[in-house]
């Protein structure tokens, strides 16, 4: 399960991702991460039935912990199943079925963007 | 055994007509032979869903009073060409917004028109004694226009390369994103399901021809532009009522760097006339071969990575140099099929029959490249081959001194056999000095990675590359990395602007 943590300044120099795993034992995976001078966020891959240790350890040492549900939002209607999308997402979200409709497998998305401007009938956004 | 086209037509008409579509009859055929199946089916229908940048619709737009011979038309803001007489115009696919850009083109205003919205029309004119009004600003409806006539020159490849991109650079192409370092393969067509896969031959298809275009019935023209069905590269010219037509089947798009383009849902009822046809319906994508070229080379000839069938294309992956390379295609095959299957529903529902071409197309045909008279201006003709270089052991001193009185941004920076290993620009200097003194050797401050031109490449390659990575210089080497000149995009500037002078 994948949570997006927003960091404020003042607790951005300490090893807060460190810590956790220590302390846990649990494997945090880091797929993605922004930071500059004020303010970072981390997108962190943790396994399920662990997402609530996790999430309340963190929100105590102040960092703000958001679930990423339905981050990449498709449009039935603009979609025509293409499959423009399906070879340059990194996560490999999208898929074709046996009948070549699509299928998405968004938990899996890191939110790169990348699919956004290659779907050629702007089908695709990501819910920020 | 044979059957005549009246006869299949009859059997259509009365509703017993047997109707299977392409991707069905392989199986067919396997089984029952080709004459088992000739006896069994009597029209195969085909169906494609893709990109066709080579579209648009001729519009009579009706007199205004008083009259306006219009010259110079926008609809929604896109420009549509007004060069026939005073009230019509073609609205091409590709065109762009002159307010929106590639967001919304000629084919959006194609589809808002058929999916009832209502479009802007503004025209100009100088005026004249029979049309004296000279601007024009209206709302029109779909059913408010005389004619709503789609004609697109060239539709319905017969098949098309895959690409591929062997750059270190992601590519924005028609094609679609296109990864560096042949991070993906981009195909379009449907395979076994495209109407001239089935009919290789052009037996069955040529002018006259009725099909289902865009969710209504149009008719082939005949040759596409371009056309070259010599090499396997056959095109069609079709046309169809924009009235009859669904936006289920007509969706514009707009290719991120790219630009505007309609897909267009098309399919062909082929009537199984003989053993012949037969064999040509029962082709499959393992057959249909097509070669991945490499786009990272911006130029007309393309080197071929390797050729592929739409077998493998469609499983999502294709190796490349003992790696599995993952692959995207820009038409769509679930709404391909749905147009053989929508076009199998009428002819059994006997209101789509079926016609032998009026008049043939030529297959021997094969088109060739734009003759050229002027040849685009090549580096060599405007790089400055009087480049200040420097050596990597010199120090930041020298540097500042070279760039003053050269005049210059940027000095190469050569090693001792005179070959580039670096450039450095004015500001890498200044930074330098600034922070270091000028104790500092070119080789510490110089940028290693350098982007180069070679002396015969077009300038037009020149511009791209200058633009892609935000620079202002580029080195131009010889075969031996030897700098032989300096390109500026001053100059580039100059002469482009020159060019475009009318
Ligand atoms: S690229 Fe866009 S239109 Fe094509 S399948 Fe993906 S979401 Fe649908
Ligand atoms: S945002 Fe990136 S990871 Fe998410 S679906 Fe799009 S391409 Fe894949």
């Amino acid at each position: 399960m994948k949570l997006f943590l927003t960091i404020q300044r003042d607790v951005l120099k300490r090893p807060l991702i460190s810590q956790v795993v220590l302390e846990t034992g649990v494997m945090i995976n880091v797929e993605r991460a922004h930071i500059d001078s004020n303010e970072g966020w981390v997108l962190i891959d943790v396994p399920e039935n662990e997402e609530a240790r996790i999430s309340s350890r963190l929100t105590e040492l102040g960092v703000q912990v958001k679930k990423l549900e339905n981050a990449v939002v498709h449009d039935e209607h603009e979609c025509v199943e293409c499959g423009a999308c399906l070879s340059i997402c990194p996560q490999e979200v999208f898929s074709f079925d046996q009948e070549f409709h699509l299928v998405i497998k968004e938990e899996r998305c890191i939110l790169c963007g990348q699919c956004v401007c290659a779907c050629p009938h702007q089908a695709l956004s990501i819910r920020q | 055994m044979t059957k005549s086209i009246e006869e299949i037509n009859l059997k259509i008409r009365d509703g017993n007509a047997i109707v299977v579509t392409a991707e069905e009859m392989p199986d067919i055929v396997s089984e029952l032979g080709e004459e088992g199946a000739l006896r069994e089916v009597d029209v195969v229908t085909t169906g494609t869903f893709g990109a066709m940048c080579s579209s648009g619709a001729f519009l009579n737009f009706g007199h205004a009073d008083p009259p306006i011979r219009m010259e110079r038309i926008w609809l929604n803001d896109v420009e549509a060409y007004a060069g026939i007489a005073a009230v019509d115009a073609y609205i091409g696919a590709t065109q762009e917004s002159t307010t929106e850009g590639s967001k919304y083109g000629g084919a959006h205003v194609i589809e808002d028109l058929v999916s009832g919205r209502q479009i802007e029309l503004r025209a100009i004119s100088k005026g004249t004694d029979c049309y004296p009004r000279r601007t024009i600003t209206t709302e029109l409806l779909l059913e408010d226009l005389n004619q709503a006539v789609m004609v697109n020159p060239r539709n319905a490849y017969q098949s098309y390369n895959a690409v591929i991109n062997r750059s270190d650079r992601t590519l924005n192409t028609y094609m679609g994103m296109l990864l560096s370092n042949q991070g993906n393969i981009s195909y379009s067509g449907a395979g076994l399901l495209s109407p001239l896969a089935n009919d290789p031959t052009f037996n069955l298809i040529g002018s006259g021809v009725p099909l289902f275009l865009g969710g209504g019935e149009g008719v082939i023209v005949g040759e596409g532009t371009q056309s070259s069905p010599s090499n396997g590269f056959g095109t069609l010219m079709v046309s169809g009522d924009l009235n009859s037509m669904n936006p289920d089947y007509l969706r514009a798009a707009s290719f991120t760097g790219y630009g505007v383009s309609l897909y267009v849902g098309l399919g062909i009822a082929l009537p199984m006339l003989n053993v012949d046809t037969v064999k040509n319906c029962a082709v499959r994508d393992e057959d249909l071969i097509t070669a991945i070229v490499d786009y990272g080379t911006p130029r007309r000839d393309r080197p071929v990575v390797r050729t592929v069938s739409y077998a493998e294309l469609k499983s999502g992956h294709v190796e490349i140099d003992g790696e599995l390379v993952r692959t995207s295609s820009m038409s769509s095959y679930s709404h391909a099929r749905q147009v053989a299957h929508e076009l199998k529903s009428l002819v059994e529902a006997g209101s789509f029959t079926v016609a032998l071409p009026t008049r043939r197309i030529n297959t021997g045909k094969r088109s060739h490249p734009m003759r050229e008279t002027r040849q685009t201006p090549r580096i060599r003709e405007i790089m400055n081959p009087a480049v200040v270089t420097i050596t990597e052991d010199e120090s930041v001193k020298t540097a500042a001194r070279k760039l003053l009185k050269g005049e210059t941004n940027h000095l190469p920076v050569i090693d001792l056999q005179g070959k580039l290993v670096g450039i450095i620009t004015t500001y890498d200097v200044s930074k330098s000095v600034l922070l270091k003194g000028d104790s500092l050797k070119v080789s510490e401050i110089m940028s290693k990675k350098v982007v180069v031109v070679t002396p015969d490449e077009p300038v037009d390659v020149a511009a791209q590359r200058l633009e892609h990575h935000n620079i202002s210089a580029l080195p131009v080497v010889d075969s031996e990395f030897h700098v032989i000149g300096i390109l500026n995009a001053v100059d580039l500037g100059k002469l482009f602007s020159r060019r475009w002078q009318p």
